[in-house]
């Protein structure tokens, strides 16, 4: 049995989360080859080959993956991964747009964003927006599956030393092509990455005052983060996120500001390890998982603890 | 242009939802039901692209149980032209639905399909994929953005570093996230106009499709309850329970 992990990765770098991801495959048991596919990404791959508990790292390396579209990533996994018994991939809107394209060529269902390993066939994943968690087997005879990051606990980055081998490319049926990005620039830890995390809600009132969480994420290194309120509203980019539709995270310490606690938001969030939430209304239901309530006036206490930190 | 959009009944977003005593599933005795939001608002994207004018015929598909009905007359009284159900009991899981879907492509030929990213029920965000990937069409998921331009459609998507925007060749498949539009109620001459727009019912046997399950549900459980903590007085205390208490400062 072996398990074929597709690495998330930006060409240069390799994300976390397939870390994560790797956590999983190792949890079902069995050889795990890591996909590297992508143009230049030589050093995503040497990675990948250092990662814990991989066997071997198949690089593709080829113009045809370089933004890796859903397309030719859906094409490549499936042609790669027919040997394989499991097809792992992180929940990532990578992962997320390209692996149901694999799964329907190879004539099987898929499994979403697992956060728990039963058996080799068996799985929990959350359903509507996390209110349920699901157990499902699957008697697929590939079980093609992806990865909640905050489900497993990343395997080491250093370590190991797979072997590097090359793979080749499938054709490109020329029906998609990559236009441009806006890609948020920040120096700020990424959110699924941080080990802090400040998000801005409603509260907020508008973006310039997201201006306060920026500082004092700076100041201790958070990554920061908002609800979808605070999207929709426009204060902030859907980049930003949290929230069953946007980003799952768990860090540290996460600092609910201005942010009343819909279902939605608490299903991207409440698996982080400290719950922190600062909201003038006492009866908010973020109340309700936090694990330090501070009801107060955001634009108060926010430069308040920004001076005591 | 042809426009075909996937609408899904599900569970109302409004709803609180209970798990079963037996942990079977979720609780949906008497629970009110409605199109799922992302459908929705595909729905709305396809009734703007008609008012351009980039759209003739608005063709509104759904797989379920013959009470789906319900959604579809919503489609239509929000513009779409015709709707067709694809009646069936039958467990669904997406390589089904995909599968019928792809029957359903095949006779409409519509050059645009429009789905939701994903139902919020079993939270899958897959059927629209995998009807790309059974009739080879490309994709453009999580769209925030939609242009049509002549035998093409540029998607913005939105991705977890940005917005990405793909140049798709027609036809093509777009999935839709949240902040593609902000979807119109229905009015009620539109709602009465909706009861008399055709909708043809057909079996999943009529297309030449059959529903398979390859999935078993072992159990369904409640999250793991997360309780409340103290109320901290002033930020002076919330720093020093942060530091001293919780360590994570």
């Amino acid at each position: 049995m072996g398990i074929l992990v597709v690495a998330e990765h930006d060409n240069a770098t390799l994300k976390g989360a397939t870390l994560n991801t790797i956590a999983a495959a190792k949890a079902i048991g069995g050889d795990i080859d890591v996909l590297v596919a992508g143009q230049g990404c030589q050093a995503a791959a040497d990675a990948a080959a250092k990662a814990e508990g991989v066997a071997k790292v198949i690089l593709v390396d080829d113009a045809a993956y370089a933004q890796q579209l859903g397309e030719q990533m859906g094409d490549l996994v499936a042609e790669l991964g027919k040997g394989y018994s499991h097809i792992l991939a992180a929940a990532t809107t990578t992962g997320k747009d390209f692996l149901p394209r694999t799964a329907a060529l190879l004539d099987v269902n898929m499994i979403s964003e697992i956060v728990k390993v039963e058996s080799a066939d068996t799985f929990a994943r959350p359903i509507y927006a996390g209110n349920a968690i699901a157990t499902v087997q699957s008697n697929d005879s590939i079980k093609v599956i992806t990865v909640r990051a905050t489900g497993f606990d990343p395997v080491s980055a250093e370590g190991g030393s797979a072997s590097i081998e090359n793979g080749s490319a499938v054709a490109d049926k020329g029906v998609s092509s990559f236009v441009g990005e806006e890609l948020a620039k920040s120096d700020r830890p990424e959110l699924t990455a941080a080990d802090v995390i400040i998000s801005g809600g409603r509260g907020m009132q508008n973006g310039d005052n997201f201006e306060m969480l920026y500082k004092l994420a700076d100041k201790i290194g958070a990554g920061v983060g908002a609800s979808r309120a605070a999207v929709d509203a426009g204060f902030v980019p859907n980049d930003m996120q949290v929230g069953q539709t946007g980003k799952i995270v768990a860090p540290n310490l996460y600092v609910a500001v201005g942010i009343s606690g819909a279902i939605q938001h608490l299903a991207g969030m409440k698996d982080s390890k400290v719950i922190v939430a600062i909201n003038k209304d006492e009866e908010a239901p973020i109340f309700q998982v936090a694990d330090y309530g501070l009801v107060a006036d955001l634009f108060e206490a926010i430069p308040e603890l920004d001076s005591k930190l | 242009m042809k426009v075909l959009v996937a609408v899904k009944r599900v569970i109302d977003y409004n709803v609180k939802v209970r798990v079963k005593a037996d942990n079977s599933d979720v609780d949906l005795t008497n629970v009110k039901m409605a199109m799922n939001p992302f459908c929705e608002i595909a729905v709305e994207e396809a009734v703007r692209l008609k008012e351009k004018g980039v759209a003739t015929e608005i063709v509104v598909v759904s797989i379920g149980p013959k009470v789906a009905q319900e959604q579809i007359r919503t489609a239509l009284a929000l513009g779409a032209d015709r709707g067709i159900l694809i009646e069936t009991d039958e467990k669904l899981e997406s390589l089904s639905v995909a599968k019928a879907l792809k029957a359903v492509v095949d006779k409409e030929q519509p050059q645009l399909v429009i789905l939701g990213k994903q139902s919020i029920d079993n939270d899958n965000n897959q059927t629209g994929q995998m009807l790309g990937a059974l009739t080879g069409m490309p994709q453009g998921t999580f769209a925030s953005e939609v242009a049509v331009d002549g035998d093409k459609v540029n998607v913005t998507r939105e991705i977890d570093g940005g917005l990405r925007t793909v140049g798709l060749t027609l036809p093509a498949i777009v999935t839709t996230d949240l902040r593609l539009n902000e979807p119109r109620y229905a009015s009620l001459p539109n709602i009465m106009k909706a009861k008399r727009k055709p909708l043809e019912v057909v079996s999943p046997a009529d297309l030449g499709v059959e529903i398979k399950s390859t999935q078993t549900l072992v159990k369904v459980e409640p999250p793991a309850e997360r309780s409340a903590g103290i109320k901290v007085g002033s930020v002076d205390e919330l720093v020093e329970k942060l530091k001293t208490e919780a360590k994570v400062l």
